[in-house]
């Protein structure tokens, strides 16, 4: 059993006790929500005749559903116009603060919980949604529930869990230029397996995460959660709090600030903590990483050959198999050169201003390859903004890109973002499943948001190394 | 008061069952996202692994679900990371609205697992090769009965009876009719309230006074 880790600890300061089953109650000090997952829990609160016990610890947003391009309302699918307006009538009967598109502050969850400050170290964060491991990367405990789950937080306040073990991935040595965060995770994904962190929380840790911004720290606890693990952290340092500092709550509260710091160091993993099991990674020896499958596990770096199936594991053999034969793609080539039809910058995972400040830095001065749509989608209306203060939307516009509102859009497909037919998508999102972006034959190669930029200009998967840089200032 | 929500325990499962295989089956094959354009989980049965089980006409693909002799099936058996990916509910209530109440694997996601707790749907595990054995043994057995003993941690099919694990957490909730934990949980509210107050985050003003 670990001990002496964020996890133990902040574990322990939100338990109110253990339930007869052998889990423990725990607190739920933020509870995101949005229109997919929320409204069969306000309706089962109704049946029960249950209010929301903590509607000041909770937040909603709309992510999922909202259109990107229209969002005039009533939005023209009538579905999407049904779920936001339920979710306007829920949050409204609850006293529930919820960042719709009026306000400028909407996004994706993910994006807008950190952007608002409200986000912090040692806080449990939960949401109806897998990613929720994203907030980790402020030292929070944050996870991803069902929708009955749901409604326990928000009966309740509480949430019934059993404790997990902790393995600390540590990334030692400096990233190669070209080399972000994604590509760590898909590496850690790739070797660990989707299974890998099933009963487990990831601590990330190391020099390569400690040099990382808190934009890069989010993209890798994002994808906890397609290693198995239903949550990863970063243990909170000066960069993270540089970042709070900025954000709203601590700009209107600044006391708060000072207040709490000493809490956030409280709960740091203790130098000589024990963990349940440590992977360490060189960092230094990576490249950017590509998928050629369709689960977040099968990557590869740009230069390296596709596995063969014989040459893998036997339980992950068939799984291989099936996915080479979607994807079409042959053992012993790389992904370089693997047309695409469309390029999507965006997602919970890599729609950050870093994201999009990085990717524009190819694109400057080259334009889409003719026969690729690309499309910019900003994590949320703030990036939005800022991207258009700083010029980048009309470095992408005159690329060819679209540039989107805010949403979750084509990572999911549950708007009309949608790839159609057999098209193959260079994606910056994090799910590379069979019918994920809307098409059950699209093919999705999952790879960093440069990486996306290069593939948009060139038409084909591409190793962003090649393409020269443009200075934005 | 409607806190008093009946939950029955959940001690037994039996049913004929249905094959499922492959490893990594994510919660996109499960229930598509389109399918999740729906304020309520009634309905969603018929669009259990739809992409799979139709093509684009809606004609039936090759698919178990498709076939005549596993309609009746209530016990799905699969193999290994079932239901990874996303955290959406819809997919074991699609599945448990097409028919099934217990699923036996290799397998499966945290999450996955946790959301059919909370429908009192046991997830039970065994080894790769005597889940492939049962999924062949049902295959030439489409009207046998399985019985899960959830307390046991036994299956029961043909002749054979095997040794499966059920997560301790979820063998209680199950058996002892506590995995509909809301009731449960609110009873402790003073103590949660004491524990808001605790943490140093947590203003007083988003603490609600007792009811």
């Amino acid at each position: 059993m670990s001990k002496g880790t964020l996890y133990d600890k902040v574990w322990e300061n939100h338990k109110v006790t253990e339930l007869p089953t052998g889990q423990d109650q725990l607190f739920v000090g933020l509870h995101l929500i949005h229109e997919v997952t929320s409204p069969q829990a306000f309706g089962m609160l109704e049946e029960r005749d249950l209010d929301v016990a903590f509607p000041k610890l909770t937040h909603a947003t709309v992510d999922h559903i909202v259109p990107t391009a229209d969002q005039s309302r009533p939005y023209k699918e009538d579905a999407a116009e049904e779920m936001m307006a339920e979710l306007e009538q829920n949050v409204r009967d609850a006293g529930i603060d919820f960042s719709d598109p009026t306000t400028g502050d909407q996004g994706i969850v993910h994006v807008i919980g950190p952007e608002q400050g409200i986000t912090q170290p040692g806080k449990t964060i939960v949401c109806g949604d897998s990613h929720t491991s994203t907030h980790g990367a402020f030292g929070a405990l944050a996870f991803g529930i069902g929708t009955s789950q749901i409604r326990d937080v928000l009966a309740t306040g509480t949430v019934a869990m059993e404790k997990q073990k902790v393995r600390k991935i540590e990334i030692t040595g400096e990233l190669q230029e070209g080399v972000e965060a994604k590509d760590i995770i898909l590496e850690i994904i790739r070797r660990l397996g989707t299974e890998g962190g099933v009963g487990y929380v990831y601590e990330y840790a190391g020099e390569a995460i400690e040099n990382l911004d808190m934009e890069g720290r989010m993209s890798i606890c994002n994808m906890s959660i397609e290693g198995g693990a239903r949550a990863g952290y970063v243990n909170p340092d000066e960069t993270t709090y540089e970042w709070l500092e900025q954000t709203d709550y601590f700009q209107e509260n600044p006391e708060k600030f000072d207040e709490l710091k000493p809490y956030w160091e409280s709960i740091r993993s203790d130098d000589d903590a024990e963990y349940d099991d440590v992977v360490t990674i060189d960092g230094s020896s990576l490249e950017p990483v590509v998928t050629w499958g369709t689960t977040p596990g099968q990557g590869i770096g740009i230069t390296d050959p596709i596995p063969s199936p014989e040459e893998l594991p036997e339980e992950k053999q068939d799984t291989a198999r099936r996915a080479q034969e979607h994807m079409r793609v042959e053992p012993g080539e790389t992904m370089e050169g693997y047309d695409i039809d469309v390029a999507f910058l965006g997602s919970c995972t890599n729609a950050r201003l870093p994201d999009l400040r990085r990717a524009a830095r190819i694109v400057k001065g080259r334009q889409v390859d003719d026969d690729v749509r690309a499309m910019v989608v900003p994590g949320s209306q703030r990036v939005q903004r800022k991207a258009k203060e700083e010029g980048l939307k009309d470095i992408f516009e005159e690329a060819g890109f679209e540039w989107r509102n805010a949403g979750c859009s084509m990572c999911l497909g549950m708007n009309e973002d949608q790839l159609e037919g057999d098209e193959a998508c260079a994606s910056s999102s994090n799910r590379n499943f069979i019918g994920r972006q809307g098409s059950k034959d699209g093919r999705t190669v999952l790879m960093n948001p440069r990486m996306v930029a290069a593939a948009a200009i060139t038409g084909e998967v591409s190793d962003v190394r090649d393409l020269k840089e443009v200075n934005l200032a | 008061m409607s806190d008093e929500v009946e939950i029955p325990e959940v001690n037994y499962v039996s049913g004929t069952g249905v094959p499922i295989r492959g490893n990594d089956i994510d919660t996109d094959q499960i229930i598509p996202a389109r399918f999740m354009k729906v304020v309520t989980f009634d309905g969603l049965g018929e669009f259990a692994f739809f992409d799979v089980r139709f093509d684009d006409e809606d004609n039936q693909k090759d698919h178990p679900m498709n076939e005549e002799q596993f309609q009746d099936a209530s016990v799905m058996v699969v193999n290994n990371n079932f239901g990874c990916g996303s955290s959406r509910e819809h997919a074991p209530q699609a599945l448990m609205r097409w028919g099934i109440d217990a699923l036996i694997g290799e397998g499966f996601a945290e999450i996955f697992a946790g959301n059919c707790l909370a429908l009192g749907i046991p997830t039970v595990t065994a080894d790769s090769e005597t889940i492939q054995e049962l999924q062949d043994w049902v295959d030439e057995n489409p009207a046998g009965e399985i019985d899960i003993d959830v307390e046991a941690e036994t299956v029961t099919y043909g002749d054979n009876e095997i040794d499966v694990t059920v997560d301790d957490a979820q063998r209680k909730a199950l058996v002892e009719g506590v995995w509909d934990t809301t009731a449960l949980m609110k009873s402790n509210a003073g103590a949660v309230r004491d524990k808001a107050r605790e943490l140093p985050y947590v203003e007083d003003a988003a603490i609600p006074d007792a009811e």
